[in-house]
């Protein structure tokens, strides 16, 4: 059982848990800051762990269930870590209709990687959205950060090839 | 500030612009922004500075121009030349950019013809200062008439004149079913409550539409005026925008755009030393297409899954934290101001005689002008798709144009003459929706487009009810079995009659709404449902290799 006046400390001393503290204050330091709150953590820690969502939910003295149930119900958030390089793969309707599956498709032939996995050597994290605004780009993929527009099957290929062995 | 120093302020805003002989304008919104023209711009400066002209010329990063398959645009108005537009223009052409303002000589490879349909055939409202304006800049909002509805409104109009003036325009919702916003914002006001709350819907969540985040990433201050004008009118004392966290630019463009508002006091306390106080906050959405149903979004401010409740009540009785609230999209809001400063009628004037005013579209797929454009309600689809759009590329034939998203449907060749607007759409089969419209040529498989939207109203259902959870998922596999070939006359039976099960039944619209796209396919393109029951395989989403 938690106390209203316990204090509760971070996982660690990590500093990006000031940032987050601020964001929790900033909402009221209670259930409603839930969402902000988890948003907070994914912005600075990059994924949310067991630690942090057992921490969130004591610190917003949320049940853990709820907390949980929340993390899970929005695509946005993410419980495991990203793999090296991402590739995101726009799977709106524009970019549909002009063949973004069969960059899904090749990605995973190459790589054994569906949107939402990460490869098993770690090196390639694949995610889907839903229009990148860039339609008329279509099909567009973003790795990396970096947007390409109007690509096909082996130029993706090509591309993650290279980015991949950059850095190996 | 009353209104009259606020137009003063405007006059010498624009006098300071007017005597500054060239402008240049970028595009940075979202689709020029991922071919880099933040670098171009930057590079346009510094060439500027080579050829000696980077003290009389105003370089502006600007919202979306609207040809977003042309991009990055430019335009350049260079001293008494005619203002030019220029297309697909990158790092290298920064040099020609800057020699063209000095030299007053057009760049002619570059040139993009802005009296083509695709820019004469648009009328624009919502995006009118898209592509004029800097958006992190208040002065260039201000010097365009910004702010100027509000101040008026509360210095010299009572709230219902307000209310008044927006049910004249005939405005309806912008985010999908076409409610009327007086009506919509007449049921808030008359709730007697100390706590009133005014909600942006920003979590625009039809999956081939950009057109509320090219709003709030081109003119983020007219959205924060909508919502100053809907409290006003309504008793309102506080405001959220929900907007989508993948929505990166947009978030930021709005954080400045409410921080600058409100240091100028046109957001805050005693707006304009009146009486009239209202604020804004940002809540950021979380990736679930259901948020941006109304009740679920509340609960999603609220910190809760976002799962949708059963209305009545209302949220104009019942809202955020049990207050009265009004929730409006983006679109709709973004048209308020211009109601309320040139009047209701005005408004009413435009488009027909149940849809009032503009649509914008994000016109996308198998078309040769992809972009985002803003078209008089009634407009025909044949002069959006063939004249705007400019038709079908690599000499493919038009087969079907969709709209409405995952809520909407595919309309045909024989509707194209059909004026666009709420009625006539729901008609023929599809909904106006947010205004996403992707034109499919013929290589496209339509029990392939229907398996694609099925596949997202699953993967979004929230679950709370059976119907949609479990017959989005059924639909879904007997598509699956009928695209793939292995389908037989029964599979069709069974998806028709789910059909009528899952839209009768749900709860929300998302449910009630998924069987559209497959309903109007099956209205129009019932044959290729039976061919491939017949036995011809199409792969998934192979919309190239059907053709060959
Ligand atoms: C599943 C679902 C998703 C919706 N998504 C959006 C959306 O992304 N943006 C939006 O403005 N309205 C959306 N709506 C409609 C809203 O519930 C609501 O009607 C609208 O925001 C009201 O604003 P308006 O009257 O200005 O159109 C959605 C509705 C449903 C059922
Ligand atoms: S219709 Fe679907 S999305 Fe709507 S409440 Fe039911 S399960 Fe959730
Ligand atoms: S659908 Fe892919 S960018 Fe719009
Ligand atoms: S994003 Fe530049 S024209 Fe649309």
């Amino acid at each position: 059982m938690i106390m209203p006046n316990q204090k509760i400390a971070p996982p660690s001393d990590d500093k990006r848990w000031k940032v987050v503290e601020t964001t929790i204050r900033r909402n009221g330091s209670s259930s409603g800051a839930l969402i902000e709150t988890l948003h907070s953590v994914q912005e600075w820690f990059g994924y949310l762990d067991d630690e942090a969502l057992t921490y969130v939910a004591q610190r917003l003295m949320v049940p853990m269930s709820k907390v949980y149930g929340v993390a899970t119900f929005y695509h946005f958030f993410t419980l495991k870590p990203g793999g090296k390089h991402t590739c995101v793969v726009c799977n709106g309707t524009a970019c549909y209709i002009k063949g973004a599956k069969q960059l899904i498709d090749a990605m995973a032939e190459k790589y054994d990687v569906k949107p939402g996995e990460t490869s098993k050597d770690g090196e390639l994290s694949v995610l889907s959205a839903r229009c990148l605004g860039s339609c008329g780009l279509a099909p567009a993929v973003v790795i990396d950060g970096d947007v390409k527009g109007n690509i096909e099957a082996d130029e993706l290929l090509n591309v993650l090839e290279g980015v991949i062995n950059n850095d190996a | 500030m009353t209104p009259d120093e606020l137009m003063d302020v405007a006059q010498g805003l624009q006098e300071k612009d007017a005597s500054i002989p060239n402008h240049v304008r970028v595009c940075t919104a979202a689709s020029c922004l991922s071919l880099k023209s933040d670098e171009l711009a930057k590079q346009i400066k510094a060439e500027l500075k080579e050829v000696g002209k980077d003290k009389d010329t105003k370089v502006r990063c600007v919202g979306c121009m609207g040809l977003c398959s042309a991009g990055p645009l430019v335009s350049v108005e260079a001293e008494d030349q005619k203002p030019v537009m220029y297309q697909k223009v990158t790092v290298e052409n920064a040099p020609q950019i800057a020699e063209s303002v000095a030299s007053g000589k057009k760049v002619k490879d570059l040139v993009c013809d802005t009296d083509s349909p695709f820019f004469a055939r648009q009328q624009k409202i919502v995006l009118e200062n898209s592509g004029i304006i800097d958006a992190d800049d208040i002065n260039d909002y201000i010097a365009n008439d910004g702010y100027q509805a509000l101040m008026t409104a509360i210095s010299e109009m009572q709230p219902n004149e307000v209310l008044d003036e927006i049910t004249k325009s005939g405005l309806r919702g912008r985010g999908g079913a076409g409610f009327p916003t007086g009506l919509k914002w007449n049921m808030l006001a008359k709730t007697p409550s100390d706590t009133k709350y005014i909600i942006c819907n920003a979590d625009e969540g039809d999956p081939g539409a950009f057109m509320d985040r090219a709003i709030l990433e081109s003119d983020p201050h007219r959205i924060l005026e909508g919502m100053a004008l809907a409290a006003y009118a309504t008793g309102a004392t506080e405001g959220f925008i929900y907007v989508r966290a993948e929505y990166p630019l947009a978030i930021k463009r709005l954080k400045t755009a409410i921080r600058l508002a409100t240091k100028n006091n046109f957001l805050g306390s005693n707006i304009g030393g009146t009486k009239f106080s209202f604020s804004i906050d940002i809540r950021l959405g979380a990736g679930a297409f259901v948020c941006g149903e109304e009740t679920a979004l509340i609960a999603s401010i609220e910190g809760k899954r976002g799962q949708p409740r059963p209305r009545p009540p209302f949220p104009a009785e019942k809202g955020l934290w049990g207050q009265p609230t009004s929730i409006n999209n983006v679109e709709t809001l973004a048209n308020v101001a211009p109601i309320v400063r040139k009047g209701g009628e005005w408004f009413a004037s435009i488009g027909t005689n149940k849809s009032k005013g503009t649509k914008v579209f994000a016109l996308a797929g198998k078309i040769n002008n992809t972009g985002l454009i803003e078209v008089p309600m009634g407009l025909s689809l044949r002069e959006i798709v063939f004249d705007i759009g400019g038709g079908i590329p690599d000499g493919q034939e038009f087969k079907a144009v969709q709209t409405g998203g995952p809520s909407g449907g595919c309309l045909p060749e024989e509707h194209l003459d059909m004026g666009v607007d709420y009625d006539s759409l729901r008609t023929a089969g599809s909904i106006m929706g947010s205004g996403g419209m992707i034109v499919m040529d013929k290589t496209s498989n339509m029990v392939d487009v229907a398996r694609f939207f099925m596949e997202f109203c699953m993967s979004e259902s929230c679950g709370k009810c059976i119907p949609c959870r479990v017959g989005t998922y059924q639909m879904h596999e007997l598509l699956n079995r009928i695209a793939e070939g292995e389908g037989t006359m029964e599979d069709l039976a069974k998806l028709e009659e789910l059909c009528e099960v899952v839209a009768n039944t749900s709860l929300c619209g998302l449910g009630q709404t998924s069987p559209n796209p497959v309903r109007s396919t099956l209205r129009y393109f019932r044959h290729e449902y039976l061919e491939l029951i017949d036995g011809k395989h199409i792969p998934a989403g192979a919309g190239q290799e059907v053709a060959s």
